[in-house]
């Protein structure tokens, strides 16, 4: 919740940046935890699929950062928009392939 | 040369003679906490609110549940990567582990205590194995539709060798008959409400309860006639209301009776609903500080205590039930992720993931007494649930 403030409160400019090495720490942690919560750690799947590279393969980073941003309506998958934008989202993604 | 050999003979013989002459370990005190990121647990003493071991490489536990033999010597931990290990916690050790599936959600002991039950995700169903050893005695993959398996979920033991759980892709709850449990006799029962997510059994063995995601309200079967079949409880609950994204889903095991009420966490909204056992109407929605995760009656069930999903998991609140109000909201810590109250419940243990420790605190003045050191811990899980149905 903290983080929504802290974004608003930032220039544009800075938003299209990686970013800053704290808020990676936190991404990590959001990804093992929050996201692990659902998609398992690593995040081999369990109520939401897995995430492993292979997995995500063929799938494009517009389609992938379309679901995290606005959620899946219907599934158990929630929108991440409020606590993610799009560059760190995109950063999640980059994470997530590399594994 | 001669008398470092010497000293070390001797020390070790001093050593040997300290762990002989040791007091013996009973474990009616003791519990496991849940260290998610390393895939460890600690056994830890709830009388000297200490810990007294870890074990490691236990794979992955990013969804772990624990259950203990009925003598309470053994903790049987069921991982999410299909891992089922069998600790010895008198003697802090790994008795066995075994992988018996790839993805796996939770699990339950027999009434006997004979039996272990697994529900996996991948392959979907359930498995039984010997408590004593391990051995696999049954698998019972949950095929629905044309040939599909269902992530199975809500998984609990009930009277008479039997244990329950539900089909979160196939609307489904089963029974199986485990009184033969190398060939379990299942009774299956269909269309009871879409989605359900997680489940509990009331603690006096007599109702099954699934939670609903798909759709408003909750399954319920009783277990003393199931032949009368599923019915729907709350079903137009919060209907007219916006849901909420939810970024946890609730748990329902150590959901609530106390008296006549059961205490509810509401689905993508910020509430705990009561519910009326008597006529199963809804007697109050208590609005809370986040979406409820766990919703937990201290034993004697005069408070309930409750966290919340991401992003309000710093919090927990004690609800009185003498008049069903929130009396105290307490930041803890960061991502407070589950709570397990001592056998009588004088105390409560909070796991705090993000700050890396687990709190005890005072159920009467409400106060911190002790905090202990664990790695992102998620769980925490006290041998007096050996005595438990449903747990
Ligand atoms: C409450 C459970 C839950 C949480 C928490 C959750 N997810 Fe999901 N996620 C799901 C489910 C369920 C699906 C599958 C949706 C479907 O059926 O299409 C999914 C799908 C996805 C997909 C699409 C995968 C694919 O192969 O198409 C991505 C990417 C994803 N989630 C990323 C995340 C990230 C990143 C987080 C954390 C910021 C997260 N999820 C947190 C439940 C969850």
């Amino acid at each position: 919740m903290r983080y929504c403030y802290l974004i608003l409160l930032l220039p544009y400019y800075v938003l299209a940046a990686e970013p800053s090495q704290q808020r990676q720490q936190d991404l990590d942690n959001m990804l093992k935890h929050d996201c692990g919560s659902c998609h398992g750690l690593p995040p081999k799947g369990g109520l939401g699929p897995s995430l492993m590279p292979e997995a995500l393969a063929g799938k494009s980073d517009d389609f992938l950062l379309q679901t995290i941003q606005q959620g899946r309506p219907g599934t158990a998958m929630p929108p991440w928009q409020n606590f993610l934008n799009k560059e760190e989202t995109l950063w999640l993604i980059k994470l997530l392939r590399q594994r | 040369m001669k008398s470092l050999l010497k000293a070390l003979f001797l020390s070790q013989l001093i050593w040997c003679n300290g762990v002989a002459q040791a007091e013996p370990r009973a474990s009616g005190d003791l519990g496991l906490v849940i260290e998610r990121e390393q895939g460890s647990v600690q056994i830890v003493n709830t009388s000297k609110n200490s810990a007294l071991s870890r074990i490691t490489e236990l794979g992955d536990l990013s969804h772990a549940s624990v259950v203990f033999s009925r003598d309470q010597r053994y903790a049987y931990v069921f991982g999410r990567d299909g891992g089922l290990s069998k600790i010895d916690i008198i003697q802090d050790k790994l008795e066995k582990r075994i992988v018996q599936a790839g993805n796996s959600i939770g699990g339950a002991i027999s009434q006997d205590g004979r039996l272990i039950a697994v529900s996996n995700y991948t392959p979907g169903g359930v498995k039984i194995f010997s408590a004593d050893t391990l051995e696999q005695l049954a698998d019972i993959p949950a095929v629905y539709g044309d040939g599909q398996l269902s992530k199975v979920v809500g998984l609990a033991d009930a009277t008479g060798q039997r244990f329950v759980f539900s089909l979160f892709d196939a609307d489904e709850i089963w029974i199986a008959d485990a009184k033969n449990p190398r060939e379990p006799q299942i009774q299956k029962f269909k269309n009871i409400g879409k989605q359900p997510y997680d489940a509990l059994l009331t603690p006096d063995g007599r109702y099954y309860l699934a939670g609903l995601f798909g759709e408003s309200g909750l399954a319920k079967l009783d277990m003393w006639q199931p032949e009368a079949g599923v019915q729907r409880v709350l079903p137009d609950y919060g209907k007219q209301d916006e849901k909420l994204p939810v970024y946890k889903m609730p748990h329902l095991q150590g959901w609530t009776n106390s008296g006549n009420w059961l205490f509810v966490p509401a689905v993508g909204q910020h509430e705990v609903l009561v519910i009326d056992r008597n006529n199963w109407q809804l007697l109050k929605r208590i609005p809370v500080a986040g979406q409820p995760v766990f919703v937990t009656a201290r034993p004697d069930g005069r408070q309930v205590w409750i966290n919340f999903a991401f992003p309000d998991n710093q919090r927990v609140q004690v609800l009185d039930v003498k008049d069903l109000s929130i009396i105290k909201t307490l930041e803890p810590g960061k991502a407070v992720l589950h709570m397990e109250f001592t056998p009588r419940g004088e105390a409560v243990w909070l796991a705090v993931r993000d700050d890396d420790r687990v709190m005890v605190y005072d159920t009467e003045t409400l106060a911190e007494t002790a905090r202990l050191p664990a790695d992102k811990p998620s769980g925490i899980f006290f041998a007096s649930r050996a005595n438990q149905l449903g747990l």
